[in-house]
Protein backbone atom coordinates (compact mmCIF):
# COMPACT_ATOMS: atom_id res chain seq x y z
CA UNK A 1 0.00 0.00 0.00
CA UNK A 2 0.86 3.87 -0.59
CA UNK A 3 2.32 5.74 2.35
CA UNK A 4 0.71 8.78 1.66
CA UNK A 5 1.31 11.99 4.04
CA UNK A 6 -2.39 13.86 5.55
CA UNK A 7 -0.54 15.66 8.28
CA UNK A 8 0.29 19.37 7.62
CA UNK A 9 3.56 19.81 9.44
CA UNK A 10 4.95 23.48 9.14
CA UNK A 11 7.72 21.81 7.03
CA UNK A 12 5.45 20.45 4.31
CA UNK A 13 5.68 22.00 0.73
CA UNK A 14 2.24 21.43 -0.88
CA UNK A 15 1.47 20.81 -4.26
CA UNK A 16 -1.58 20.00 -6.45
CA UNK A 17 -1.35 16.80 -7.51
CA UNK A 18 -1.38 16.53 -11.80
CA UNK A 19 -4.86 15.73 -12.52
CA UNK A 20 -5.86 18.34 -10.00
CA UNK A 21 -6.01 22.02 -10.90
CA UNK A 22 -7.52 25.91 -10.46
CA UNK A 23 -9.19 27.24 -13.49
CA UNK A 24 -11.06 30.91 -14.02
CA UNK A 25 -14.26 30.48 -15.45
CA UNK A 26 -14.83 33.12 -17.12
CA UNK A 27 -18.78 31.99 -18.75
CA UNK A 28 -19.62 31.88 -14.31
CA UNK A 29 -16.54 34.65 -13.38
CA UNK A 30 -15.63 31.76 -10.70
CA UNK A 31 -12.59 30.09 -9.55
CA UNK A 32 -13.05 26.41 -9.67
CA UNK A 33 -10.56 23.59 -8.04
CA UNK A 34 -11.00 20.76 -10.94
CA UNK A 35 -10.38 17.22 -10.03
CA UNK A 36 -11.13 13.44 -10.95
CA UNK A 37 -14.64 14.08 -11.72
CA UNK A 38 -14.81 16.43 -9.20
CA UNK A 39 -15.77 20.14 -9.84
CA UNK A 40 -15.19 22.56 -6.36
CA UNK A 41 -16.27 26.08 -6.14
CA UNK A 42 -13.02 27.92 -4.96
CA UNK A 43 -13.78 31.01 -3.20
CA UNK A 44 -11.42 34.25 -3.10
CA UNK A 45 -9.85 32.76 0.10
CA UNK A 46 -8.90 29.30 -0.63
CA UNK A 47 -7.85 30.71 -4.51
CA UNK A 48 -4.81 32.97 -2.69
CA UNK A 49 -3.84 29.68 -0.35
CA UNK A 50 -4.30 26.70 -3.57
CA UNK A 51 -1.93 29.85 -6.03
CA UNK A 52 0.57 29.63 -3.50
CA UNK A 53 0.93 25.75 -3.60
CA UNK A 54 3.50 24.91 -5.74
CA UNK A 55 5.76 22.38 -4.28
CA UNK A 56 8.12 24.75 -3.48
CA UNK A 57 6.78 27.05 -0.63
CA UNK A 58 7.01 25.30 2.89
CA UNK A 59 3.41 26.13 4.65
CA UNK A 60 4.99 28.70 6.83
CA UNK A 61 6.24 30.23 4.36
CA UNK A 62 2.70 30.51 2.65
CA UNK A 63 1.34 31.37 5.56
CA UNK A 64 3.61 34.20 6.22
CA UNK A 65 3.05 35.62 2.97
CA UNK A 66 -0.65 34.98 3.11
CA UNK A 67 -0.98 36.92 6.83
CA UNK A 68 1.05 39.93 5.16
CA UNK A 69 -0.96 40.20 1.71
CA UNK A 70 -4.47 40.40 3.92
CA UNK A 71 -2.37 42.03 7.15
CA UNK A 72 -4.14 39.20 9.04
CA UNK A 73 -3.65 37.68 12.29
CA UNK A 74 -0.94 34.96 11.67
CA UNK A 75 -2.35 32.14 13.95
CA UNK A 76 -6.00 32.39 12.65
CA UNK A 77 -4.35 32.12 8.56
CA UNK A 78 -2.61 29.06 10.04
CA UNK A 79 -5.43 27.42 11.16
CA UNK A 80 -7.36 28.16 7.64
CA UNK A 81 -5.21 26.85 5.59
CA UNK A 82 -4.33 23.87 7.71
CA UNK A 83 -7.81 22.69 7.79
CA UNK A 84 -8.21 23.70 4.11
CA UNK A 85 -4.77 21.26 3.14
CA UNK A 86 -5.77 18.55 5.40
CA UNK A 87 -9.42 18.16 4.01
CA UNK A 88 -8.08 18.28 0.61
CA UNK A 89 -5.33 15.80 1.14
CA UNK A 90 -8.11 13.23 2.82
CA UNK A 91 -9.52 13.95 -0.88
CA UNK A 92 -6.65 13.26 -2.26
CA UNK A 93 -6.69 16.70 -3.94
CA UNK A 94 -3.58 18.21 -2.01
CA UNK A 95 -0.15 16.27 -1.88
CA UNK A 96 1.64 17.45 1.40
CA UNK B 1 -41.53 28.43 -20.10
CA UNK B 2 -39.80 28.65 -16.49
CA UNK B 3 -37.41 30.84 -14.77
CA UNK B 4 -35.79 28.01 -14.24
CA UNK B 5 -35.44 27.02 -17.81
CA UNK B 6 -35.00 30.46 -19.81
CA UNK B 7 -31.63 31.61 -16.71
CA UNK B 8 -30.31 27.48 -16.65
CA UNK B 9 -26.92 27.64 -15.44
CA UNK B 10 -24.29 26.00 -17.89
CA UNK B 11 -23.71 22.68 -17.37
CA UNK B 12 -20.78 21.52 -15.68
CA UNK B 13 -19.89 18.74 -17.69
CA UNK B 14 -20.33 17.19 -20.84
CA UNK B 15 -20.39 13.42 -21.30
CA UNK B 16 -18.90 12.41 -24.91
CA UNK B 17 -20.00 9.10 -26.60
CA UNK B 18 -17.25 8.69 -28.97
CA UNK B 19 -18.37 5.41 -30.59
CA UNK B 20 -20.66 2.55 -29.32
CA UNK B 21 -17.65 0.23 -30.55
CA UNK B 22 -16.06 -1.38 -27.57
CA UNK B 23 -14.49 -5.43 -27.59
CA UNK B 24 -15.97 -5.63 -24.58
CA UNK B 25 -19.42 -7.23 -23.92
CA UNK B 26 -20.60 -6.30 -20.10
CA UNK B 27 -23.83 -7.49 -19.10
CA UNK B 28 -25.01 -3.91 -17.43
CA UNK B 29 -23.32 -1.80 -19.53
CA UNK B 30 -24.89 1.57 -19.86
CA UNK B 31 -25.38 2.01 -23.60
CA UNK B 32 -28.65 1.73 -25.09
CA UNK B 33 -29.51 -1.40 -26.35
CA UNK B 34 -29.95 0.05 -30.31
CA UNK B 35 -26.16 1.04 -30.28
CA UNK B 36 -25.11 3.58 -33.37
CA UNK B 37 -23.13 1.58 -36.11
CA UNK B 38 -19.60 3.21 -37.23
CA UNK B 39 -20.95 4.87 -39.68
CA UNK B 40 -23.31 6.71 -37.99
CA UNK B 41 -20.45 8.19 -35.49
CA UNK B 42 -19.37 12.09 -35.98
CA UNK B 43 -16.14 12.44 -37.38
CA UNK B 44 -13.20 14.58 -36.26
CA UNK B 45 -13.79 17.65 -37.14
CA UNK B 46 -17.17 17.26 -36.06
CA UNK B 47 -16.29 16.33 -32.69
CA UNK B 48 -13.91 19.30 -32.29
CA UNK B 49 -16.56 21.76 -32.83
CA UNK B 50 -18.77 20.13 -30.04
CA UNK B 51 -16.24 20.49 -28.06
CA UNK B 52 -14.91 24.13 -28.51
CA UNK B 53 -18.55 24.72 -27.76
CA UNK B 54 -18.65 23.05 -25.06
CA UNK B 55 -15.71 25.15 -23.66
CA UNK B 56 -17.47 28.48 -24.52
CA UNK B 57 -21.00 27.61 -23.27
CA UNK B 58 -18.82 26.72 -19.86
CA UNK B 59 -18.68 23.13 -19.60
CA UNK B 60 -15.56 22.90 -17.35
CA UNK B 61 -14.59 18.44 -17.59
CA UNK B 62 -15.43 16.76 -20.46
CA UNK B 63 -15.65 12.69 -19.97
CA UNK B 64 -14.63 11.10 -23.19
CA UNK B 65 -16.82 7.98 -23.13
CA UNK B 66 -18.08 4.80 -25.68
CA UNK B 67 -18.06 2.10 -26.26
CA UNK B 68 -14.65 2.15 -25.96
CA UNK B 69 -13.35 5.43 -26.92
CA UNK B 70 -9.86 3.95 -27.89
CA UNK B 71 -11.12 2.07 -30.45
CA UNK B 72 -11.01 5.77 -32.38
CA UNK B 73 -7.82 6.17 -34.17
CA UNK B 74 -8.54 10.06 -33.76
CA UNK B 75 -8.45 10.31 -29.73
CA UNK B 76 -5.28 11.47 -29.23
CA UNK B 77 -6.50 14.60 -31.67
CA UNK B 78 -9.70 15.09 -29.84
CA UNK B 79 -7.69 14.97 -26.49
CA UNK B 80 -5.24 17.72 -27.83
CA UNK B 81 -8.05 19.32 -29.05
CA UNK B 82 -10.17 19.78 -25.72
CA UNK B 83 -6.76 20.61 -23.73
CA UNK B 84 -6.15 23.25 -26.22
CA UNK B 85 -10.05 24.44 -25.16
CA UNK B 86 -9.05 24.77 -21.56
CA UNK B 87 -11.35 21.72 -20.84
CA UNK B 88 -10.28 18.94 -18.23
CA UNK B 89 -10.10 15.55 -20.11
CA UNK B 90 -10.82 12.18 -18.62
CA UNK B 91 -10.89 9.16 -20.67
CA UNK B 92 -13.04 6.60 -19.32
CA UNK B 93 -11.84 3.41 -20.64
CA UNK B 94 -11.88 -0.52 -20.97
CA UNK B 95 -8.30 -0.04 -21.40
CA UNK B 96 -8.81 -2.21 -24.44
CA UNK B 97 -7.03 -1.20 -27.26
CA UNK B 98 -4.62 1.42 -25.39
CA UNK B 99 -1.15 0.79 -25.55
CA UNK B 100 2.07 2.09 -23.48
CA UNK B 101 2.88 4.15 -26.20
CA UNK B 102 -0.66 5.24 -26.69
CA UNK B 103 -0.86 6.51 -23.02
CA UNK B 104 2.54 8.83 -23.51
CA UNK B 105 0.97 10.06 -26.60
CA UNK B 106 -2.23 11.08 -24.78
CA UNK B 107 -0.54 12.18 -21.47
CA UNK B 108 1.57 14.58 -23.96
CA UNK B 109 -1.30 15.81 -25.63
CA UNK B 110 -2.82 16.64 -22.13
CA UNK B 111 -4.97 14.19 -20.93
CA UNK B 112 -6.23 15.28 -17.21
CA UNK B 113 -7.16 11.39 -15.63
CA UNK B 114 -7.90 8.39 -16.41
CA UNK B 115 -10.88 5.75 -15.73
CA UNK B 116 -10.35 2.15 -15.78
CA UNK B 117 -12.96 -0.53 -15.99
CA UNK B 118 -12.15 -3.49 -14.07
CA UNK B 119 -14.86 -5.99 -14.00
CA UNK B 120 -13.28 -8.16 -10.82
CA UNK B 121 -10.76 -8.92 -8.54
CA UNK B 122 -10.08 -12.54 -10.05
CA UNK B 123 -9.36 -13.17 -13.56
CA UNK B 124 -11.41 -15.69 -14.63
CA UNK B 125 -14.71 -13.92 -13.41
CA UNK B 126 -13.32 -10.70 -14.84
CA UNK B 127 -13.25 -12.16 -18.39
CA UNK B 128 -16.19 -13.84 -18.15
CA UNK B 129 -17.71 -10.75 -17.14
CA UNK B 130 -16.73 -8.66 -19.65
CA UNK B 131 -16.71 -11.26 -22.47
CA UNK B 132 -13.21 -10.89 -23.46
CA UNK B 133 -10.34 -13.56 -22.52
CA UNK B 134 -7.16 -11.48 -21.04
CA UNK B 135 -9.20 -8.71 -20.58
CA UNK B 136 -8.13 -8.54 -16.83
CA UNK B 137 -4.26 -9.27 -17.11
CA UNK B 138 -4.25 -6.34 -19.78
CA UNK B 139 -6.16 -3.92 -17.82
CA UNK B 140 -3.34 -4.58 -14.95
CA UNK B 141 -0.64 -3.51 -18.10
CA UNK B 142 -3.18 -0.88 -18.82
CA UNK B 143 -3.36 0.87 -15.11
CA UNK B 144 0.54 0.28 -14.66
CA UNK B 145 1.24 2.84 -18.01
CA UNK B 146 -1.09 5.26 -16.68
CA UNK B 147 0.37 5.86 -13.11
CA UNK B 148 4.36 5.19 -14.69
CA UNK B 149 2.91 8.15 -16.89
CA UNK B 150 1.96 10.12 -14.04
CA UNK B 151 -1.76 10.06 -14.74
CA UNK B 152 -4.25 9.95 -11.52
CA UNK B 153 -6.12 6.91 -12.14
CA UNK B 154 -9.45 5.97 -10.95
CA UNK B 155 -10.87 2.20 -11.04
CA UNK B 156 -14.06 2.22 -11.58
CA UNK B 157 -15.58 -1.04 -10.64
CA UNK B 158 -19.74 -2.60 -11.52
CA UNK B 159 -20.56 -4.10 -8.63
CA UNK B 160 -23.29 -7.10 -8.68
CA UNK B 161 -24.01 -10.47 -7.84
CA UNK B 162 -21.21 -11.79 -9.52
CA UNK B 163 -18.71 -10.24 -7.60
CA UNK B 164 -20.87 -9.00 -4.64
CA UNK B 165 -18.88 -10.56 -1.44
CA UNK B 166 -15.47 -9.07 -3.15
CA UNK B 167 -16.84 -5.32 -2.91
CA UNK B 168 -14.00 -4.57 -0.42
CA UNK B 169 -11.08 -6.90 -2.47
CA UNK B 170 -11.65 -4.48 -5.10
CA UNK B 171 -11.18 -1.66 -3.16
CA UNK B 172 -7.60 -2.97 -2.39
CA UNK B 173 -7.03 -3.86 -5.91
CA UNK B 174 -8.08 -0.20 -7.09
CA UNK B 175 -5.20 0.88 -4.38
CA UNK B 176 -2.28 -2.03 -5.73
CA UNK B 177 -2.90 -0.37 -8.70
CA UNK B 178 -1.99 3.13 -7.52
CA UNK B 179 -5.51 4.12 -7.92
CA UNK B 180 -6.08 7.84 -6.03
CA UNK B 181 -9.90 6.79 -6.47
CA UNK B 182 -12.21 3.99 -6.71
CA UNK B 183 -15.93 3.82 -8.17
CA UNK B 184 -17.37 1.23 -6.05
CA UNK B 185 -20.90 1.34 -8.37
CA UNK B 186 -23.53 -0.45 -7.85
CA UNK B 187 -25.48 -1.63 -10.94
CA UNK B 188 -27.93 0.60 -12.02
CA UNK B 189 -30.83 -1.06 -14.03
CA UNK B 190 -30.78 0.61 -17.62
CA UNK B 191 -29.72 -0.12 -20.85
CA UNK B 192 -28.29 -3.51 -20.94
CA UNK B 193 -28.51 -3.90 -17.32
CA UNK B 194 -32.06 -3.72 -17.34
CA UNK B 195 -31.88 -6.88 -19.73
CA UNK B 196 -29.73 -8.85 -17.34
CA UNK B 197 -31.54 -7.86 -14.42
CA UNK B 198 -32.06 -11.01 -12.79
CA UNK B 199 -28.35 -12.34 -13.34
CA UNK B 200 -26.91 -9.48 -11.88
CA UNK B 201 -29.58 -8.56 -8.71
CA UNK B 202 -27.99 -9.19 -5.48
CA UNK B 203 -29.88 -10.33 -2.65
CA UNK B 204 -30.42 -7.50 0.12
CA UNK B 205 -28.09 -9.44 2.67
CA UNK B 206 -25.40 -9.27 0.02
CA UNK B 207 -25.76 -5.90 -0.59
CA UNK B 208 -26.22 -4.74 3.35
CA UNK B 209 -22.68 -6.23 3.71
CA UNK B 210 -21.44 -4.96 0.65
CA UNK B 211 -22.13 -1.73 1.57
CA UNK B 212 -20.98 -1.76 5.32
CA UNK B 213 -17.21 -3.08 3.88
CA UNK B 214 -17.22 -0.34 1.62
CA UNK B 215 -18.24 2.36 3.99
CA UNK B 216 -15.40 0.94 6.54
CA UNK B 217 -13.01 1.13 4.17
CA UNK B 218 -13.83 4.50 2.99
CA UNK B 219 -13.00 5.79 6.37
CA UNK B 220 -9.52 3.62 6.64
CA UNK B 221 -8.34 4.66 3.60
CA UNK B 222 -9.20 8.32 3.87
CA UNK B 223 -5.98 9.84 2.38
CA UNK B 224 -4.69 6.84 0.52
CA UNK B 225 -8.13 6.55 -1.91
CA UNK B 226 -11.03 8.40 -2.46
CA UNK B 227 -14.09 5.87 -2.38
CA UNK B 228 -17.01 7.11 -4.67
CA UNK B 229 -19.75 4.63 -3.56
CA UNK B 230 -22.76 3.99 -6.21
CA UNK B 231 -26.03 2.49 -3.81
CA UNK B 232 -28.18 -0.20 -4.91
CA UNK B 233 -31.11 1.94 -5.52
CA UNK B 234 -33.36 -0.92 -5.61
CA UNK B 235 -32.66 -1.71 -2.15
CA UNK B 236 -32.53 2.42 -1.07
CA UNK B 237 -35.30 4.26 0.56
CA UNK B 238 -34.38 7.61 -1.10
CA UNK B 239 -33.39 8.05 -5.03
CA UNK B 240 -30.05 9.63 -6.24
CA UNK B 241 -30.04 13.10 -7.51
CA UNK B 242 -29.74 11.43 -11.12
CA UNK B 243 -26.96 13.44 -13.40
CA UNK B 244 -27.31 16.17 -10.39
CA UNK B 245 -30.92 17.25 -12.09
CA UNK B 246 -32.56 16.84 -15.34
CA UNK B 247 -30.55 19.62 -17.47
CA UNK B 248 -28.80 21.18 -14.74
CA UNK B 249 -25.36 20.17 -14.70
CA UNK B 250 -24.58 17.61 -17.79
CA UNK B 251 -25.06 16.95 -21.55
CA UNK B 252 -24.43 13.66 -22.61
CA UNK B 253 -23.60 13.55 -26.52
CA UNK B 254 -24.16 10.28 -28.69
CA UNK B 255 -22.00 8.72 -31.20
CA UNK B 256 -23.64 10.04 -33.72
CA UNK B 257 -24.32 13.41 -32.15
CA UNK B 258 -27.34 13.57 -30.60
CA UNK B 259 -27.88 15.59 -27.51
CA UNK B 260 -29.37 13.58 -24.51
CA UNK B 261 -30.06 14.69 -20.81
CA UNK B 262 -28.55 11.45 -19.55
CA UNK B 263 -27.33 8.53 -21.39
CA UNK B 264 -31.07 6.38 -20.89
CA UNK B 265 -33.04 9.08 -21.76
CA UNK B 266 -34.23 7.85 -24.76
CA UNK B 267 -36.07 5.03 -23.40
CA UNK B 268 -38.55 7.46 -22.24
CA UNK B 269 -41.11 8.16 -25.35
CA UNK B 270 -41.82 11.44 -26.99
CA UNK B 271 -39.13 13.12 -26.05
CA UNK B 272 -36.93 15.02 -28.67
CA UNK B 273 -33.73 15.71 -28.74
CA UNK B 274 -31.60 17.86 -31.22
CA UNK B 275 -28.58 16.59 -32.43
CA UNK B 276 -25.34 18.90 -32.46
CA UNK B 277 -25.05 18.30 -36.56
CA UNK B 278 -28.45 20.88 -36.66
CA UNK B 279 -28.07 23.05 -33.25
CA UNK B 280 -25.12 24.72 -31.37
CA UNK B 281 -24.54 23.45 -27.82
CA UNK B 282 -25.97 26.58 -26.18
CA UNK B 283 -28.83 26.20 -28.22
CA UNK B 284 -29.50 22.75 -27.38
CA UNK B 285 -28.92 23.66 -23.40
CA UNK B 286 -31.48 26.41 -23.71
CA UNK B 287 -33.97 25.71 -25.81
CA UNK B 288 -34.43 21.83 -26.89
CA UNK B 289 -37.39 20.23 -25.80
CA UNK B 290 -35.87 17.00 -24.37
CA UNK B 291 -33.54 19.02 -21.87
CA UNK B 292 -36.98 20.97 -21.13
CA UNK B 293 -39.19 18.34 -20.22
CA UNK B 294 -37.92 17.72 -16.83
CA UNK B 295 -36.27 20.95 -15.73
CA UNK B 296 -36.58 22.71 -12.30
CA UNK B 297 -39.80 21.12 -10.12
CA UNK B 298 -42.51 22.46 -12.59
CA UNK B 299 -43.44 18.89 -14.31
CA UNK B 300 -43.43 17.15 -10.41
CA UNK B 301 -46.66 15.82 -9.24
CA UNK B 302 -46.84 14.42 -5.95
CA UNK B 303 -45.39 13.29 -3.93
CA UNK B 304 -42.66 15.06 -5.41
CA UNK B 305 -43.92 18.84 -5.89
CA UNK B 306 -44.60 19.22 -2.09
CA UNK B 307 -41.66 17.32 -1.13
CA UNK B 308 -38.62 18.99 1.39
CA UNK B 309 -35.87 16.82 -0.97
CA UNK B 310 -37.36 17.91 -4.18
CA UNK B 311 -34.53 20.01 -4.69
CA UNK B 312 -31.86 17.60 -3.12
CA UNK B 313 -32.60 14.79 -5.35
CA UNK B 314 -34.65 15.89 -7.82
CA UNK B 315 -37.17 13.33 -7.69
CA UNK B 316 -34.45 10.98 -8.74
CA UNK B 317 -34.40 9.68 -11.96
CA UNK B 318 -36.85 9.77 -14.92
CA UNK B 319 -35.81 6.46 -16.76
CA UNK B 320 -35.88 4.55 -14.08
CA UNK B 321 -39.64 6.51 -13.11
CA UNK B 322 -40.87 4.93 -16.46
CA UNK B 323 -39.36 1.74 -16.75
CA UNK B 324 -40.64 0.97 -13.48
CA UNK B 325 -44.14 2.54 -13.27
CA UNK B 326 -44.36 3.26 -17.12
CA UNK B 327 -44.71 7.35 -16.56
CA UNK B 328 -41.46 9.16 -16.65
CA UNK B 329 -43.34 12.25 -14.16
CA UNK B 330 -43.89 9.61 -10.95
CA UNK B 331 -41.52 10.20 -8.45
CA UNK B 332 -39.07 7.81 -8.86
CA UNK B 333 -39.87 4.27 -7.24
CA UNK B 334 -36.74 3.65 -5.34
CA UNK B 335 -38.39 6.26 -2.75
CA UNK B 336 -40.20 5.01 0.05
CA UNK B 337 -43.21 8.22 -0.68
CA UNK B 338 -43.67 6.43 -3.88
CA UNK B 339 -46.96 4.28 -4.10
CA UNK B 340 -44.94 2.47 -6.24
CA UNK B 341 -42.17 1.87 -3.44
CA UNK B 342 -42.83 -1.59 -2.37
CA UNK B 343 -43.02 -3.34 -5.85
CA UNK B 344 -39.71 -2.46 -6.28
CA UNK B 345 -38.43 -4.29 -2.97
CA UNK B 346 -40.36 -7.23 -4.18
CA UNK B 347 -38.93 -7.46 -7.78
CA UNK B 348 -35.51 -7.08 -6.64
CA UNK B 349 -36.46 -9.93 -3.99
CA UNK B 350 -37.84 -11.80 -6.60
CA UNK B 351 -35.21 -11.72 -9.66
CA UNK B 352 -32.61 -12.31 -6.58
CA UNK B 353 -33.96 -15.65 -5.81
CA UNK B 354 -34.67 -16.72 -9.85
CA UNK B 355 -31.28 -16.05 -10.46
CA UNK B 356 -29.53 -17.06 -7.85
CA UNK B 357 -31.42 -20.20 -8.90
CA UNK B 358 -29.33 -20.95 -11.77
CA UNK B 359 -26.15 -22.24 -10.91
CA UNK B 360 -24.47 -19.87 -13.37
CA UNK B 361 -24.94 -16.15 -14.64
CA UNK B 362 -26.38 -16.59 -18.49
CA UNK B 363 -25.39 -13.34 -18.91
CA UNK B 364 -26.82 -11.63 -22.37
CA UNK B 365 -23.89 -9.84 -23.18
CA UNK B 366 -23.77 -6.47 -25.04
CA UNK B 367 -23.17 -6.35 -28.70
CA UNK B 368 -23.97 -4.53 -31.65
CA UNK B 369 -26.89 -5.84 -33.44
CA UNK B 370 -26.57 -7.91 -36.28
CA UNK B 371 -27.51 -6.89 -39.60
CA UNK B 372 -31.06 -8.55 -40.96
CA UNK B 373 -30.28 -10.22 -44.26
CA UNK B 374 -31.53 -8.72 -46.67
Amino acid sequence: MTDVVTTVGSGSRPRLPRGVRLKHDPARGEWFLLAPERVVKADNIAVEILRRCDGTATLDAIVDDLAQHFSADRARIQTDVKALLAELAAKRMMDL
Amino acid sequence: MSPAQTKSEPPAGLLAELTHRCPLGCPYCSNPLELDARELELGTAAWQRVFSEAAALGVLQVHLSGGEPAARRDLEEIVGHCAKEGLYTNLITSGIGLTKERIAVLAQAGLDHVQLSIQDCEPHSADYIAGYNGAFARKKMVAAWVTQEGLPLTVNAVIHRANISRAGKLVELAVGLGARRVEIAHAQYYGWAIRNRAALMPSVAEAEAAIAEVEALKQKLSGTIVIDHVNPDYYARTPKACMGGWGKRILNVTPSGKALPCHAAETIPGLIFWNVADHSLADIWASSPAFNAFRGVEWMREPCRSCPRREIDFGGCRCQAFALTGDARQADPVCHLSPHHGRVQQIAAELSQAGAAKSAAAYIYRRVKQREPA
